[in-house]
C-alpha cells in the first residue's frame, strides 16, 4: 500500500497529494516533486519516437534507500505518482498497475464534475476516499 | 580532518601493481644510472607492463620475515587484517630485487669485479631471509653486444658470474648503455614482470597451503584473512578475474563471522573495503550492474549492523562512506568511458551519503553531550600510534571474545569517540557530498533533483550559521519552487529563508520573505501568518522584530543586537522591492478604463489592491507611473493626515485617476511602467513596493488564465455579479489616445469610371457639424498613399479643371487650406484627377482642421480630421481601329506608289457616357493627302456606349518614295470629352497611331473612267486608261474577252506600245444586256517584255463589275406595247 499518493498537473503544479499523516509530509513533497525529472524525461523520450500509442503507466521512476517511486502520465499530461515504501516487497508490479488505474478512473470522474475547474486542486471527497482505500492503515 | 577515520586508506584505493626494486644505481651521482632510472619510470603509460619501481640502496634492510608456522593448532587470531600488511606488499616486500652492476665482458678486473658482484648478490639475499623474493642481476655495459652464441667469451663469463652469484642463467640480464636505451629498458622490464608474477603465483601458493591446518571454530577470522590476502596478491600479479573470485569468497565470509557489539566495526570495517574491491573490479571489467548488485547486497547486509548504540553515529558514518565511495567508483568509471542514466547515477549514491551524514549529525547531537571532559588516559592512545588491525578499538587491540575485557575502559572510550565526534565539522561534510551530488544531478537532466539538494545545502549552511551563503542557495532555488508552484515547498524554504534573514539582520531580506510568507502562495497556519505581520509591522516602525522560532537561542541573542545596531543607523531608511519576482502579501492590478481614449475625454485609470495577510494594512502613498512622465502628478494617492490609507484582509479596493492627455500625445501609446506603493512612514522605514508595468506578480499570470478557463465555462455570470471578482480583473497596462472625433461630413460626387487622359471632376463636399468654429480647415486630395508603385506616375491631382494638366501635376495634393468653416457652414471643391493608364486606384480625400475645445474645464485645441476614400476604375473611352484599303474597298497588303488608296477610321466608343467627338485630324508622314482640304467627318458626333465613328480618307503616296520599304504613316488625333461636360472644359485629345505600310512600285498603271452605273441598252462609254511608270518604252498586248451580260465596240486585240512616262487611252462602249451587278468584259493586258506583272496584277486596278440599271419604263409606250 502507498504512503504516499500524487496528483500533479500538466505544468507540474500539485493538484492533490496525500501522504501518511505520521511521516514528514514535506519529504513525500520533495519526493514526488523531483520524481517529476524522470517522469518528464520518460514523457519527452516517448514523444520522439514513432509510436503515437503510449503506455500510461511508466512504472518505477526511480528507487531511493526508503522508497519506490512509480509513476502514470494520462494523455492529457496529467501525472499521478505512488510512493511506495521500499520494505514492501509484496507488492507487485500488476498492484501498483491496478492502483493507478483506479486512481485514473476516479479522477476522470473528478473532471467530469461540471462544477470542477481543470487546474482547480481537487476537493472531491470520492477522489479522497478512493485515495484513502489505497493509503497504508496507521493506526 | 577528525572524519578521516572513516576514509578508505590509500593501500586499498590505489591500483595494485608488482614491486620491483632496483638497488646499485647511484641516481644522484652517475648520469649513466639517472638515465636508466628515468628510462624506468618516465612514460610509464597503459601499455606498458604494470610495475612499480623503487631504487633502494644495496644494503637495504627488507622487512623481517617472521619464522614460518608450522602449525596453526594453538595459534588464536587476533584479527582479521594487519592495517600494514596491504603497505607491506606494495611498498615494502619487492617480488623482485634487481642488482645492477657496471660490468663489460672485457674488464681487465674481471676476477674482482666478479667476487664484488658475488658479495653484493649476497648482501640482498640475506636481507630478505626467508622470503622468496627473486634476485636478478643487470649487467651495465658500455659495448655493444654480439648477438647472442656469437660472443664465446660473452657466454662463458656470464655462466661463470650465474655460478658465483648462484643465479640462473634467466636472472642474469646486460644492459648496454647505448642509443637504444629505451628499447632495452622496456625488454627488461618485460623479464622483470615475468619474475614478479611468478613470485606472486608462488605467494598466493603458500597462502593457500595454509588453509588445510585452519579449523572452523577458532580460525574463522583466518579464513577471511587468507582470501583477502589471496585476492590482493592476484591483484598484484594482475590477475583480476581470480582476485575478484577471492574477494566474492572473502566477502561472503565475512558476513559468516559471528558478530557482536566488539567485533561490529571490524567485520563492518572489513566488509566495506571487500566490496569497495569487488565493486571496483567489476568497473574495470566493465560490468557496472555486477558493481551496482554487490553494492546493494552489501548495504542491505549491513545496514542493520549498528553495533554499540552508544556510538551509532559511527555507523552513519560508515554508512555514508560507503555510499561516497561507491559513487566515486561510479564517477571514477564514468570518467573512462561509462554511460550512466538519469536514474542510476552517482548523484543518488552522494545524494544517500550526505543522507546518512545528516543522520550522522543527528545521532552525534543526541548521544554526545555537551560539557564532559575528555578522559585521560587518552584511551584512544596507542603504542604504535596506530592500531595493528583495521576496526578494532585502540583500548582493546586483539580482543576477540564478546564481552569486553574491561567495562571501564570501554566505558572511557566510548566518551572519548563521543567527544571527538563532536568537533566533526559535520555540516561541512553534508555540504561538500551535497555538491557533489548536485553535479551529478546537473549532468543528468535532473533539475528538480537538483534544487531539492540545493535546498538541503542551504538549510546545512543555516545550521552552520554560514547564512549569507544559506540565503544565496535558498533564493536560488525559490524561484524555481514559485514558478512550479509548489506551495508547501516554497513556504518551508521561505521559512528556512526567514530565519536566515532574521539571524542576519538583514533588513530587506527580512521584509521580502515576510511579504511572501503572507502571501497567498503560503501554507502558513493563520496564527503564523498573524505573527510575521506583526514582525514585519516592528520592523517597518523601524523596531526590533520576534525571534523566528526554533532558532538557536545563542544564535538569537546575538541577532537582537545586530537588529539593534540596525534600528540606532539612520538614514537608509527607505528601500524599494521589485515585486513581480514573489507573491506579495499585496497584489495589485492597474487598468486604464478602456483600450483607447480620445484626446477630448479625461483618461480613466483604475488601481485595484487587495492585501491577503491576516491584519489590515495601512500604507501611505500611491502612485502609478506613466510612459509619459508629465501624466504622473494626476496618479498620486497619498495619505491625507490622520486618514490613512487602508487594505480589509481579503478585500480588494479600487483607486481611481483621471487626467487629460496632452494634445500632442494624439496617435500615441501611454502605458503604465510601474504602480509604486509606500509602506511605512518616513519617520519610520519607508517600503516601497514597486510593481512592473500594470501590476501582478510570480503567480498572476497563471491564476488570470485559470480564471479565464472558468468565466469561459459559466459564461457571463461574473460579470452579472455586484462584487468585484478579483481573479477575473485583467490587466490593462497601455491605452491609445486617438484624436477626436470629427463632426463634419465628407461627400464625393463623380460619375465612375475614369475614362483615360481625361480631366475626372470629383466634388467634395464639406459641411461642418460643429458647435464651433473649425479653423484651419484644410485638404489632402489625390491618390492614396502605399498602392501599385506606378501608379503615382501614371496619376495626376489638379484643382485647375479648364485646361488638360500636365505630367508635372503631382498625384496627391497635400494640405490644401480651405479656411475656416462655421457650424452648419458647407464648402465644396472640384478636384480633377487626369490618370494615364487603366486600372483601379483609391483616391484619398483628407479633410484637417482644428477645434477649441474644453475637457473637464481645461480649454485644449484639438485637431480632428476626417478621411474618405473613393476606389474607382480607369477604363478607355474608346477603340481606334484603321485599315487600308485600295479604292475598290479591298483590303491592302501593300501601297503601291503614287497610287490613291483609303484609309478608314473607325472609332467604338466603350464609355458608359455619352462622348462628344468635337474633331479629328491626321498628322501624316510620307504619305500625302489625295485631296486638298482634308475635313474631318465627325466634327460634333456624339457616341452613345456601343456605337461607332467612322472616317475615310484617300490617300497617296508620293512618287520618288523607296520601294520594298515599310514605312511610318503618322497619326490619327482625336479631340473629345464628355457629353455631360461643360462646354468650356477642355477637350482632350486621344491620339493613335496608324499602322505601317509597306511600299511598291508597280510599271504600268491601269485605270478605267467609267460612270458610276449602267442602264440595259444604253451605251456606257468606258475608258482606260494605260500609264507607263517606267523609263523604258512598253509593249503592251491587249485582249478583251466576251462576255454574256455586254455588247462592245472597240478593239478586241490591240497590240500597242506606250513610251516612259506617257499614257495610252483606250475606248470602249460597252452595252448592257441584263440589269443587276453584271462583270465587265475582262481586259487582258500583258507585257510580253516583263512576263513577271502578270495580267492578274494589272487588273486589281480594275473595276470587275458594274450595277446595270433595268431599262427606265416610259410611261407612255412601254405600257402600250405590252397591252
Amino acid at each position: 500500500m502507498a504512503v504516499c499518493i500524487a496528483v500533479i498537473a500538466k505544468e507540474n503544479y500539485p493538484l492533490y497529494i496525500r501522504s501518511v499523516p505520521s511521516q514528514n509530509e514535506l519529504k513525500f513533497h520533495y519526493t514526488v516533486h523531483t520524481s517529476l525529472d524522470v517522469v518528464e524525461e520518460k514523457v519527452s523520450a516517448v514523444g520522439k519516437s514513432l509510436g503515437d500509442q503510449r503506455e500510461l503507466y511508466l512504472g518505477l521512476l526511480y528507487p531511493t534507500e526508503d522508497y519506490k517511486v512509480y509513476g502514470y502520465v494520462t494523455n492529457s499530461k496529467v501525472k499521478f505518482v505512488i510512493v511506495v515504501d521500499s520494505s514492501n516487497t509484496s507488492l507487485r508490479d500488476n498492484e501498483i498497475r491496478s492502483m493507478f488505474r483506479k486512481l485514473h478512473n476516479s479522477f476522470t470522474d473528478v473532471m467530469c464534475n461540471p462544477f470542477y475547474n481543470p487546474g482547480d486542486p481537487i476537493q472531491s471527497k470520492a477522489f479522497n476516499g478512493i485515495v484513502s482505500g489505497m493509503m497504508v492503515q496507521t493506526g | 580532518m577528525a572524519g578521516s577515520q572513516w576514509e578508505h586508506p590509500p593501500e586499498l584505493c590505489c591500483r595494485p601493481m608488482a614491486f620491483v626494486a632496483l638497488t646499485g644505481l647511484d641516481v644522484v651521482y652517475n648520469a649513466v644510472h639517472r638515465a636508466i632510472w628515468d628510462a624506468f619510470c618516465a612514460n610509464r603509460r597503459a601499455d606498458r607492463v604494470p610495475i612499480s619501481f623503487k631504487v633502494l640502496p644495496g644494503d637495504h634492510e627488507y622487512p623481517k620475515c617472521r619464522t614460518k608456522r608450522t602449525s596453526y593448532e594453538w595459534y588464536i587470531p587476533k584479527g582479521i587484517l594487519k592495517t600494514g600488511w596491504m603497505n607491506k606488499h606494495l611498498n615494502l616486500v619487492p617480488a623482485l630485487v634487481v642488482l645492477f652492476y657496471e660490468l663489460d665482458w672485457d674488464d681487465p678486473q674481471w676476477k674482482e669485479k666478479q667476487s664484488e658482484c658475488a658479495t653484493r648478490v649476497e648482501i640482498v639475499r640475506t636481507s630478505l631471509q626467508g622470503r622468496n623474493t627473486k634476485v636478478a642481476v643487470v649487467l651495465i655495459q658500455k659495448k655493444t653486444p654480439l648477438p647472442p652464441g656469437e660472443d664465446l667469451v660473452a657466454s662463458e663469463k656470464a655462466s661463470a658470474l650465474c655460478g658465483s652469484c648462484d643465479l640462473s642463467g634467466k636472472s642474469l640480464f646486460v644492459l648496454p648503455h647505448t642509443d637504444h636505451l629505451v628499447g632495452y629498458i622496456i625488454r627488461l622490464e618485460n623479464a622483470f614482470y615475468e619474475h614478479a608474477q611468478t613470485y606472486y603465483y608462488t605467494e598466493i601458493r603458500r597462502v593457500k597451503s595454509h588453509k588445510e591446518f585452519l579449523n572452523k571454530t577458532t580460525h574463522q577470522l583466518l579464513f577471511v584473512r587468507h582470501q583477502f590476502k589471496m585476492a590482493f596478491l592476484s591483484e598484484l600479479k594482475q590477475d583480476t578475474q581470480n582476485a575478484l573470485k577471492y574477494y566474492r569468497a572473502a566477502h561472503s565470509l565475512v558476513h559468516e563471522l559471528r558478530a557482536h557489539e566488539t567485533n561490529m566495526l571490524e567485520i563492518k570495517t572489513m566488509a566495506g573495503f571487500i566490496s569497495y574491491k569487488i565493486c571496483r573490479l567489476c568497473f574495470q571489467h566493465n560490468t557496472p550492474l555486477d558493481a551496482i548488485a554487490q553494492f546493494r547486497k552489501h548495504i542491505d547486509l549491513c545496514k542493520k549492523k549498528i553495533g554499540c548504540a552508544e556510538l551509532a553515529f559511527e555507523h552513519s558514518a560508515w554508512m555514508s562512506k560507503q555510499f561516497q565511495s561507491f559513487g566515486e567508483l561510479f564517477d571514477e568509471a564514468i570518467k573512462l568511458g561509462l554511460t550512466a542514466i538519469q536514474t542510476q547515477n552517482p548523484g543518488f549514491y552522494y545524494q544517500q551519503a550526505a543522507c546518512y551524514s545528516q543522520e550522522r549529525k543527528q545521532m552525534a547531537q543526541q548521544l554526545c553531550q555537551a560539557g564532559m571532559t575528555y578522559p585521560s588516559p587518552d584511551p584512544l592512545d596507542t603504542q604504535s600510534g596506530g592500531l595493528d588491525f583495521y576496526g578494532q578499538r585502540p583500548w582493546r587491540q586483539g580482543h576477540q571474545s564478546i564481552d569486553p575485557t574491561d567495562p571501564e575502559k570501554e566505558k572511557m572510550g566510548i566518551l572519548a569517540l563521543q567527544i571527538k565526534e563532536r568537533d566533526v565539522p559535520h555540516s561541512e561534510l553534508i555540504i561538500a557530498l551535497l555538491s557533489n551530488a548536485v553535479a551529478q544531478f546537473k549532468k543528468y537532466k535532473c533539475p528538480r533533483m537538483k534544487s531539492h539538494l540545493m535546498v538541503q545545502m542551504g538549510e546545512e549552511y543555516y545550521h552552520a550559521k554560514d547564512y549569507t551563503k544559506a540565503l544565496k542557495l535558498l533564493d536560488y532555488v525559490m524561484c524555481d519552487y514559485r514558478t512550479e508552484r509548489w506551495w508547501p515547498l516554497l513556504t518551508a524554504i521561505l521559512t528556512t529563508a526567514l530565519r536566515c534573514a532574521y539571524l542576519m539582520a538583514s533588513v530587506k531580506d527580512y521584509i521580502i520573505y515576510c511579504m511572501e510568507l503572507l502571501g497567498r502562495a503560503s501554507t502558513l497556519k493563520e496564527e503564523q501568518k498573524s505573527r510575521i505581520e506583526k514582525n514585519l509591522f516592528k520592523v517597518l516602525m523601524n523596531k526590533v522584530p520576534e525571534a523566528e522560532s526554533e532558532c538557536d537561542p545563542s544564535s538569537v541573542s546575538a541577532a537582537r543586537s545586530l537588529w539593534s545596531d540596525r534600528t540606532a543607523l539612520s538614514g537608509s531608511n527607505e528601500l524599494t522591492v521589485e515585486m513581480q519576482d514573489y507573491i506579495p502579501f499585496i497584489q495589485c492590478k492597474a487598468r486604464f478604463q478602456s483600450p483607447s481614449f480620445h484626446v477630448d475625454q479625461p483618461i480613466q485609470l483604475q488601481v485595484f489592491l487587495r492585501a491577503d495577510c491576516p491584519h489590515p494594512v495601512s500604507f501611505s502613498k500611491l502612485t502609478v507611473s506613466l510612459s509619459n512622465q508629465e501624466y504622473n502628478q494626476w496618479c498620486v494617492a497619498e495619505s491625507s493626515g490622520e486618514e490613512s490609507m487602508t487594505l480589509l484582509p481579503g478585500k480588494p479596493k479600487r483607486y481611481n485617476f483621471s487626467f487629460v492627455a496632452k494634445t500632442e500625445d494624439v496617435g500615441k501609446k501611454v502605458e503604465m511602467t510601474g504602480v509604486e506603493m509606500m509602506l511605512g512612514s518616513d519617520s519610520g522605514r519607508c517600503v516601497f513596493l514597486s510593481w512592473r508595468g500594470a501590476g501582478g506578480d510570480a503567480a498572476s499570470t497563471q491564476e488570470a488564465l485559470q480564471a479565464s478557463r472558468s468565466s469561459r465555462r459559466w459564461g457571463r455570470g461574473t460579470e452579472a455579479r455586484q462584487e468585484l471578482d478579483w481573479d477575473s480583473l485583467t490587466l490593462q497596462h497601455s491605452t491609445m489616445i486617438i484624436s477626436r472625433v470629427p463632426k463634419i461630413c465628407v461627400q464625393l460626387s463623380h460619375q465612375p469610371p475614369v475614362l483615360t487622359n481625361e480631366m475626372y471632376c470629383i466634388i467634395l463636399t464639406v459641411q461642418s457639424q460643429e458647435e464651433a468654429v473649425a479653423k484651419d480647415v484644410k485638404l489632402t486630395a489625390g491618390l492614396k498613399p502605399g498602392q501599385e508603385a506606378g501608379l503615382g506616375q501614371t496619376t495626376h491631382v489638379t484643382l485647375d479643371g479648364s485646361s488638360v494638366c500636365d505630367d508635372n501635376a503631382p498625384a496627391l495634393l497635400t494640405d490644401l487650406p480651405l479656411g475656416d468653416l462655421k457650424p452648419g457652414e458647407k464648402l465644396e471643391k472640384c478636384v480633377y484627377m487626369r490618370c494615364v493608364s487603366t486600372g483601379p486606384r483609391v483616391f484619398l480625400f483628407h479633410v484637417a482642421y482644428s477645434i477649441d475645445t474644453a475637457v473637464e474645464g481645461r480649454h485644449i485645441v484639438c485637431k480632428c480630421h476626417k478621411d474618405e476614400t473613393v476606389s474607382v476604375e480607369t477604363v478607355v473611352p474608346f477603340e481606334v481601329s484603321v485599315k487600308f484599303v485600295s479604292t475598290k474597298f479591298e483590303p491592302l497588303e501593300r501601297v503601291a506608289v503614287d497610287i490613291p488608296f483609303l484609309l478608314m477610321t473607325d472609332i467604338l466608343s466603350s464609355s458608359p457616357w455619352p462622348l462628344l467627338l468635337s474633331s479629328s485630324s491626321l498628322q501624316l508622314l510620307t504619305i500625302t493627302s489625295n485631296t486638298a482640304q482634308l475635313q474631318s467627318q465627325l466634327q460634333q458626333v456624339v457616341l452613345q456606349t456601343g456605337e461607332s465613328a467612322s472616317e475615310c480618307f484617300c490617300l497617296r503616296c508620293p512618287p520618288g518614295t523607296n520601294n520594298n520599304n515599310t514605312v511610318a504613316t503618322g497619326q490619327y488625333v482625336i479631340s473629345w470629352r464628355r457629353k455631360s461636360s461643360s462646354a468650356d472644359g477642355p477637350v482632350i485629345q486621344t491620339t493613335a497611331t496608324l499602322p505601317h505600310v509597306i511600299l511598291e512600285s508597280v510599271p504600268l498603271y491601269v485605270y478605267a473612267d467609267l460612270p458610276s452605273f449602267g442602264r440595259v441598252r444604253e451605251s456606257l462609254p468606258v475608258r482606260y486608261h494605260i500609264d507607263n511608270r517606267t523609263a523604258q518604252v512598253q509593249e503592251v498586248e491587249i485582249a478583251v474577252d466576251p462576255s454574256d451580260a455586254f455588247m462592245f465596240s472597240g478593239l478586241k486585240q490591240v497590240h500597242l506600245r506606250v513610251l516612259p512616262g506617257t499614257e495610252q487611252q483606250m475606248l470602249y462602249n460597252y452595252y448592257p444586256l441584263m440589269a443587276g451587278y453584271q462583270t465587265l468584259p475582262q481586259l487582258n493586258i500583258s507585257l510580253p517584255h516583263c512576263p513577271t506583272s502578270s495580267s492578274t496584277a494589272l487588273r486589281r486596278f480594275l473595276p470587275q463589275r458594274i450595277f446595270v440599271k433595268p431599262q427606265g419604263r416610259q410611261p407612255d409606250d412601254a405600257s402600250i406595247t405590252a397591252a
